[in-house]
């Protein structure tokens, strides 16, 4: 197993909230519809309270997995992310995560292997050597973060459709699933996964991924928001079954195309 | 009473037979128009909050949803609502002749001398089913701004799908203030609206029960 120095799961809640706090309010993840007052005005609109249910809440998820399927619908998979001069690209690239930068995991490059799993005809796992070994290519992208902030970077790596095929993926399987160092996880629907610009990406800015931006290797996805995006990946699997990810769960858009 | 007769009652709102001054179609999409604001204004605040893009943020209580997540889930929700109810508005608006008739034309020196009028005191609501000319140029403007801030919002959520649409905003982040200042121009109207409707009860009367 590689090793890993640090672990944020299960960390004190008080280093997550330097960043997350933003995100959400502490104690209530998943209880997102204690609003305010304008939950106050929405119950005066309607003349019920309808906000205060457990069933509000069922029908906004209703809603959200109608939309990953019209997102779905909507998704060109010919249609490929704008691309910019590499003057374009922001230095230094914002960090972003749900724990503190120092708190990133750190992945041995001499123990790391890439395990895959799943649909696949050869489920061996890949030493960084191998993966460096993949033909590569770059992107010059724009990463648009859930919160609404964006910036441009570059990326470069192995197109993961590309991967998918050496390794004998089912391209008929739903979903391709992520496992990151530190207990982070995110799935994709499968035409997404053979997106000519979805990149098992090994370097920023010319320069071998740093541990910041998720050294090994990230998966990036432009055609997805920045939480789709996994960095630290350790564990791929293509699936028929949805496993949903670490935001996912907590009740972001699982689809979250862009 | 002869076809001719009650096509011409159709055509003239205010007659004294007393048809509504606003159809029901009207009257529904108002009310449906009212909610769906509400929820996408109260969440976009909280979804704004995440990453302001003024040195300012909206206070929670105002905002829906709780936390980023939240707000998203009702934002994209209630766009349903507001799409659907803001086309079948649109639709009707234009095949009835309703726009047509009680929009335009709007001329600038009505507009200037309603608008000396208003705060003169002097405009009078007597007759609800004619607007005057600053009521006409504010209707049309919030209908542009509802067109702008979906269109805006198409750009924002999509901008690889639908990147010529967001490259009309002058890209991504250019589209987030489009959206920004559509959403500041309907709620000053919402805030102009609310006040004149509490000043001329009768208007909001009419937008409920039709009279």
């Amino acid at each position: 197993m590689p090793r890993i120095r640090k672990n944020p799961t299960g960390v004190d809640p008080q280093l997550l909230v330097k960043d997350a706090a933003k995100l959400m309010p502490a104690p209530t993840r998943r209880l997102f519809l204690r609003g305010g007052a304008s939950l106050g005005a929405l119950a005066f609109l309607t003349g019920c309270d309808i906000v205060d249910s457990a069933s509000a809440e069922h029908v906004l998820m209703k809603i959200s997995y109608f939309n990953d399927r019209a997102q779905a619908w909507l998704f060109n998979p010919n249609k490929l992310a704008p691309t910019y001069p590499d003057s374009a690209v922001r230095r230094p690239f914002p960090f972003n995560a749900y724990y503190p930068e120092e708190d990133a995991p750190e992945v041995d490059k001499e123990d790391y292997k890439l395990e895959v799993g799943g649909m696949v005809d050869n489920k061996k796992s890949w030493t960084l050597d191998e993966l460096y070994a993949l033909p590569q290519e770059t992107q010059i992208t724009r990463l648009i973060c859930v919160e609404g902030w964006s910036a441009i970077g570059k990326w470069t790596g192995t197109p993961l459709r590309e991967f998918l095929r050496r390794v004998g993926a089912d391209t008929r399987a739903k979903y391709v699933w992520f496992r990151c160092a530190e207990g982070y996880s995110t799935s994709i629907d499968m035409p997404t996964a053979l997106h000519p610009q979805t990149q098992m990406t090994f370097k920023f800015d010319g320069e071998i991924l740093p541990r910041k931006y998720g050294f090994p290797m990230k998966v990036r996805m432009p055609t997805k928001l920045g939480f789709k995006n996994p960095k630290h990946v350790m564990e791929m699997a293509v699936t028929d079954k949805y496993l949903g990810g670490y935001w996912e769960d907590q009740g972001y858009n699982w689809f979250s195309g862009i | 009473m002869s076809i001719g007769a009650t096509h011409e009652q159709a055509l003239t709102p205010a007659a004294p037979t007393g048809a509504a001054i606003h159809p029901l179609w009207v009257r529904l999409t108002h009310w449906v128009n009212a909610v769906a604001m509400i929820i996408m204004i109260g969440s976009g605040w909280q979804i704004y909050n995440a990453s302001p893009l003024f040195a300012f943020l909206f206070p929670p209580g105002i905002t829906l949803g709780g936390w980023l997540a939240g707000a998203l889930l009702w934002h994209f929700a209630a766009m349903w609502l507001l799409v659907v109810n803001g086309l079948v508005y649109l639709v009707l608006g234009i095949a009835t002749g309703r726009f047509r008739r009680k929009l335009v034309p709007i001329r600038p020196s009505e507009v200037l001398a309603d608008t000396k009028a208003a705060f003169t005191g002097k405009l009078t609501y007597d007759d609800l089913s004619v607007y005057n000319a600053v009521q006409k140029l504010l209707y049309l403007g919030v209908i542009l701004a509802g067109i702008v801030i979906v269109l805006s919002g198409l750009a924002i959520w999509k901008p690889v799908q639908l990147q010529e649409l967001t490259a009309v905003f002058g890209g991504y982040d250019a589209a987030r203030y489009v959206h920004f200042f559509a959403m500041a121009a309907i709620v000053g109207f919402f805030v102009l609206h609310v006040i004149m409707a509490l000043l001329v009860p009768k208007s909001l009367r009419a937008m409920i029960t039709g009279r």
